[in-house]
């Protein structure tokens, strides 16, 4: 009953004028002349204010690529990626302004060893030349939001990989883009650690509001945290399908056992078999 | 909460690192004993072999002389300095070869030639530019001691995680602020690696500059020992050149506590 059975007026909302982040027509090839890889064909998404998606799909699918691409890591081969109606590649240059808008949360949490966890969230504001004191309060904000405050002094070394995780996200969050883009970020995660990661995501983006997308292939994972789902088949990467996901909010880890959730992960099962 | 705090991973066998603490002073005792009776017992020329009594009172005979201290001072001070020319160099010309890989393989035949050319080859050349006094030590301790701190401040730059680059470029760091954050922290530890190979051979392009072409240093107190006889003062001389070494070794790898405290080598 909350699966693809939103009310209308809930999907006009989703195709509002504005969406926050809009591809046109952007596709990825990768390699030399001889040998390209069609890595994402062709693909248009618009992404709402305030949604959480999700990239679900098997390995080369062009899930990881897209969010390169949308992240200013990767140019795209064609088209455009508009963030708040803003170009974010402009003839194959990375519009530096264009790019602050978004947060960037990576498998492995990347923190610098050599700095403290909280030097580690508060260098994108040292970047900024934000002044040391603010820049400190912020990150020890931050530090509370993702629950990990007592451990300001800590090595990342001296962190669990879970602890880590939360403190790339607190760092991600550091100068408040509105976008957050995750990729695969609780997949070097054990099981346990990963549902509770899960329901404080969930968590943080309610309490901030932000956008968030996460590409992952747990099929739960997809299930649990979306808004949306937008599965992606691969050989050449592309769209295959999109589902609305409508849980009530918050959802905690009993959603799963309910027969909606059940028949939502059995349908993106049988859908990812089949384009696999 | 499956999160918790691990402790700081514990090296393998750090029980036993009070170890070299009992064992290197008995050693040290043991070989003097060898050596003692040795020239005690086997009727060994002093002039040959002297025995460490003998090597030891010489020595404290050169601990109490101004004249031996303002040869110590002299080469403390090629060696530092060349040191110091061979580190600026070294890490500088390391940090950019790092990032710019054409210049690399465009230099990288060129540096290589200048480390299989026998180094202490060059010292005559060096006397003869620069003359007998300590601009050719310098010289030779600066030439020595780069090529180590290169190669490592390169590797260093190259170790870098594509991970921890991709988060400088969403942060939209500018080339600096990449290079300063990242490359070079990144490769400090590699640095201070070859910092600690590359101050051992200053010290040895000092002594050997001095021992080839100088009027001062403890190169040059070690060739007037040998021109005199005086086996037990070149015994002397060696330990001093030895306790040296040990010094510059070990207060470079006191830079891992202060520099790098994060890195895995500053906790032993």
């Amino acid at each position: 009953m909350f699966v693809a059975e939103k009310e209308p007026a809930a999907m006009i909302q989703h195709a509002a004028p504005a969406p926050i982040i809009r591809l046109s027509g952007v596709s990825k090839w990768y390699g030399t002349r001889d040998e390209p890889v069609h890595a994402l064909e062709a693909t248009n998404l618009d992404i709402a204010d305030g949604e959480l998606l999700v990239l679900l799909g098997p390995s080369g699918c062009g899930k990881t690529t897209m969010l390169r691409m949308i992240g200013g890591l990767l140019d795209p081969t064609e088209g455009r990626i508009e963030i708040s109606g803003k170009d974010l590649w402009i003839a194959g240059r990375r519009q530096g302004e264009t790019v602050s808008e978004l947060g960037m949360v990576f498998q492995e949490a990347n923190l610098f060893p050599w700095l403290s966890i909280e030097d580690n969230i508060a260098l994108p504001l040292k970047l900024r030349g934000v002044p040391k004191k603010q820049r400190y309060r912020r990150a020890h904000e931050l530090m509370e939001l993702v629950k990990i405050t007592g451990f300001e002094k800590r090595w990342p070394k001296e962190l669990s990989g879970g602890m880590r995780q939360r403190a790339a996200i607190a760092r991600a969050l550091s100068y408040d883009p509105k976008i957050l883009l995750m990729d695969e970020p609780f997949g070097a995660l054990d099981a346990m650690t990963r549902d509770s990661m899960n329901l404080e995501l969930q968590r943080i983006w309610q309490e901030t509001g932000k956008t968030i997308i996460v590409v992952t292939h747990s099929i739960t994972e997809a299930a649990f945290l979306a808004d949306r789902i937008v599965l992606l088949s691969p050989r050449p990467g592309r769209i295959d399908s999109v589902y609305d996901v409508g849980f009530p909010r918050p959802r905690g880890l009993d959603v799963q056992s309910m027969p909606e959730f059940q028949a939502l992960v059995k349908t993106l099962r049988h859908r990812l078999a089949e384009v696999s | 909460m499956t999160d918790a705090v691990v402790a700081p991973t514990e090296r393998a066998g750090s029980g036993t690192s009070y170890l070299p603490w009992i064992t290197t002073p008995l050693l040290v005792v043991a070989c003097l004993a060898i050596w003692h009776f040795y020239t005690k017992f086997s009727g060994i020329s002093p002039f040959v072999l002297p025995s460490p009594s003998a090597v030891w009172h010489v020595w404290m005979g050169m601990l109490a002389s101004p004249r031996a201290w303002s040869h110590t001072l002299t080469t403390v001070y090629s060696t530092l300095l060349g040191f110091f020319f061979g580190l600026v160099v070294g890490v500088t010309l390391g940090l950019i070869l790092g990032r710019i890989r054409w210049l690399e393989l465009t230099l990288n035949p060129f540096i290589v030639a200048t480390q299989v050319v026998p180094k202490v080859a060059l010292i005559p050349l060096f006397v003869v530019w620069f003359g007998f006094g300590m601009t050719s030590k310098v010289l030779v301790a600066a030439v020595l001691s780069f090529f180590p701190i290169l190669t490592n401040t390169v590797l260093g730059v190259k170790s870098v995680e594509a991970g921890h680059r991709d988060v400088m470029t969403s942060l939209n760091a500018s080339r600096f602020q990449a290079f300063a954050q990242l490359d070079f922290r990144n490769a400090l530890p590699y640095i201070i690696t070859g910092m600690e190979v590359g101050i051992v051979l200053a010290i040895i392009g000092t002594i050997v500059g001095e021992y080839l072409g100088g009027s001062a240093g403890l190169g040059y107190m070690l060739v007037s020992e040998m021109n005199a006889y005086q086996t037990d003062g070149l015994f002397a001389v060696i330990i001093h050149m030895t306790i040296l070494g040990f010094v510059f070794y070990f207060a470079t790898g006191l830079l891992r506590r202060f520099v790098i405290p994060w890195h895995q080598s500053a906790e032993v």
